[in-house]
């Protein structure tokens, strides 16, 4: 058993959680400092698999822009943030790229696509040659 | 040239401005942005959050001004990029551009959607030099999430606001070490799920009551101080800590850029710094509307859509029929509410339903939103908690008001129990 301290995101209220949590079981016991049901639905999310969307940029060649935005293409468990980070910023991408695009598969072993969030155009179709 | 509707600014505002005009049936419509490309800020908060209201799913910045791009160029609406307004008189525009140099064009309506950009340093007083490594918050981002550059390996982050909460998980994302977020207020300006995701998930330590007093280094920033601040916000001798840093940013609010409403003789509100605009968002200056963060700063671009799209509505039909009498009220602001927006409404001719936003000055817990017409309570709402970072809302009714029509002013208050 262990004590956790959490602030829930429910609402704008943020109340403080003080949960106790079964290690063994990865189980929440109980909650308390809350006032309505969202703080322990929260509680029990983010103590036994939490998750988060991950965005970022990656360098583009050819591109009208430097940089393409990106983002997991769903929740991915939040203990994986850095190892994705790493892999985005081994990427180069090619211009044009449009909107859902995937730029990494499988982005760390998580079975989560990496995928574009803007359009980029290609200027070398101006002329402009690309290395 | 003369046009129907133009709209100033090819932000969230304009582009949902733009949109709606077009959908009530003006055709005749210009977008004019400064910029290279349409979508405005958005296009640089990569984060994801966007578009929960009006489009039930999230969706990060850059892809929630797609969409609107999408529809403005569906429906063929004409808009100039690399353009800048210089002037705004009744009924007329001058810009500027490389390809056409000066030009004025004739507008029976305007749509203001200029946006707001950052309160920076020169504003805040902090004693030091002037090195390089001090960036406002939103800056920063654009250098990297558009330019590619790096800004700093040591941060401290000045202000609690949504942009600097977002740096300060941005930068720690791509290797920089942020020592600590400093807030001058006992509580954030940011949203909860902020706090949460962007400095508890990566232990960054947020000070509330604190500021700079001290920035150090001559060509680059090698450190600051911070001091506690009392409740009279003033620094509390003997708190002194020093950060060492390379990098300062800024999320020290925003300002609505009004330049332009100004010239055309706009009556800006000292509260919102945006146009006083009644229940069309028009302006005190006839066929001159406003919308999104020009009119007041917003925590959600959904809201600007929203409020956007009445303006693009209410301005064709200003096209439409011309300049009728309006006989507007007052909606007043009191005790806890720092400012409404609309601030005046016409119960004759408004719609049926109208929504007023508002922000409250402090953060309060078990308080009632009420609303009074004249000195009659009309309606109450219990609030478990409010904070000036979330903009509340309140809806007026137009059969509501007919039953009062003697009415001489509305005023929306918070109460305790």
């Amino acid at each position: 058993m262990s004590t956790k301290e959490l602030t829930c995101i429910g609402c704008p209220m943020g109340c403080q959680l003080t949960v106790d949590f079964d290690d063994k079981n990865n189980m929440v016991k109980s909650v308390t400092g809350n006032n309505c049901k969202i703080g322990e639905r929260y509680a029990q999310k983010e103590l036994t698999n939490p998750t988060r969307i991950v965005t970022s940029s990656i360098k583009v060649d050819g591109g009208d822009l430097a940089m393409v935005s990106v983002k997991t293409e769903s929740d991915i468990p939040k203990g994986k943030i850095f190892e994705i980070m790493k892999e985005i910023h081994e990427t180069k991408a090619i211009a044009p790229i449009k909107i859902g695009d995937v730029m990494i598969e499988n982005v760390a072993g998580t079975n989560v696509n990496i995928v574009a969030t803007r359009n980029i155009k290609n200027i070398a179709a101006k002329g402009i040659k690309t290395a | 040239m003369k046009y129907d509707i133009v709209i100033i600014g090819g932000g969230p505002a304009g582009l949902a401005a733009a949109v709606s005009s077009k959908e009530n049936k003006t055709d005749n419509i210009l977008i004019i942005e400064r910029s290279d490309s349409l979508g405005g800020i958005l296009n640089q908060c990569i984060h994801n959050g966007f578009g929960l209201h009006t489009f039930k799913e999230e969706l990060t910045g850059p892809e929630y001004a797609a969409r609107y791009i999408q529809q403005v160029q569906e429906l063929k609406i004409p808009y100039l990029l690399n353009t800048m307004v210089i002037d705004v008189k009744f009924h007329s525009i001058t810009y500027i551009n490389k390809t056409e140099g000066m030009v004025t064009i004739e507008a029976k309506a305007i749509i203001l959607a200029m946006g707001c950009r950052e309160r920076p340093r020169g504003a805040l007083n902090i004693p030091g030099y002037r090195p390089s490594g001090i960036f406002p918050a939103g800056t920063a981002q654009r250098l990297m999430n558009i330019e590619g550059h790096k800004v700093g390996k040591k941060v401290v982050i000045l202000g609690s606001g949504d942009i600097g909460l977002i740096m300060a998980r941005r930068l720690t994302l791509e290797g920089a070490k942020v020592e600590v977020v400093a807030e001058l207020m006992p509580f954030s300006g940011g949203l909860k799920r902020n706090i949460v995701q962007c400095l508890d998930d990566f232990n960054i330590p947020l000070k509330l009551s604190h500021t700079v007093i001290d920035i150090e280094g001559k060509d680059r920033v090698t450190g600051i101080v911070l001091a506690k601040v009392g409740p009279d916000r003033r620094p509390i001798a003997g708190t002194e800590v020093h950060y060492e840093c390379d990098t300062l940013l800024l999320s020290v609010g925003l300002l609505p850029e009004n330049e332009l409403s100004r010239k055309a003789d706009v009556e800006i509100s000292p509260i919102t710094n945006g146009p006083v605009v009644d229940d069309e968002l028009q302006t005190s200056t006839e066929g001159i509307f406003a919308c999104g963060n020009v009119l007041h700063v917003h925590d959600l671009v959904d809201y600007v859509s929203e409020e956007a799209a009445l303006a693009g509505k209410e301005a064709s039909e200003y096209v439409k029929r011309g300049e009728i009498k309006r006989n507007t009220i007052k909606i007043n602001a009191e005790n806890g509410v720092r400012y409404t927006v609309p601030q005046r409404v016409d119960p004759k001719s408004m719609s049926d339903l109208l929504t007023v936003r508002f922000r409250v000055a402090n953060v309060y817990t078990g308080r009632y939103i009420c609303v009074y017409f004249d000195n009659t309570l009309i309606k109450k709402t219990k609030k478990k908690v409010l904070a000036p970072g979330e903009m509340e809302k309140v809806i007026l009714k137009k059969e509501e008001l007919a039953k009062y029509p003697t009415i001489t002013s509305i005023t929306i208050k918070t109460e305790e129990e």
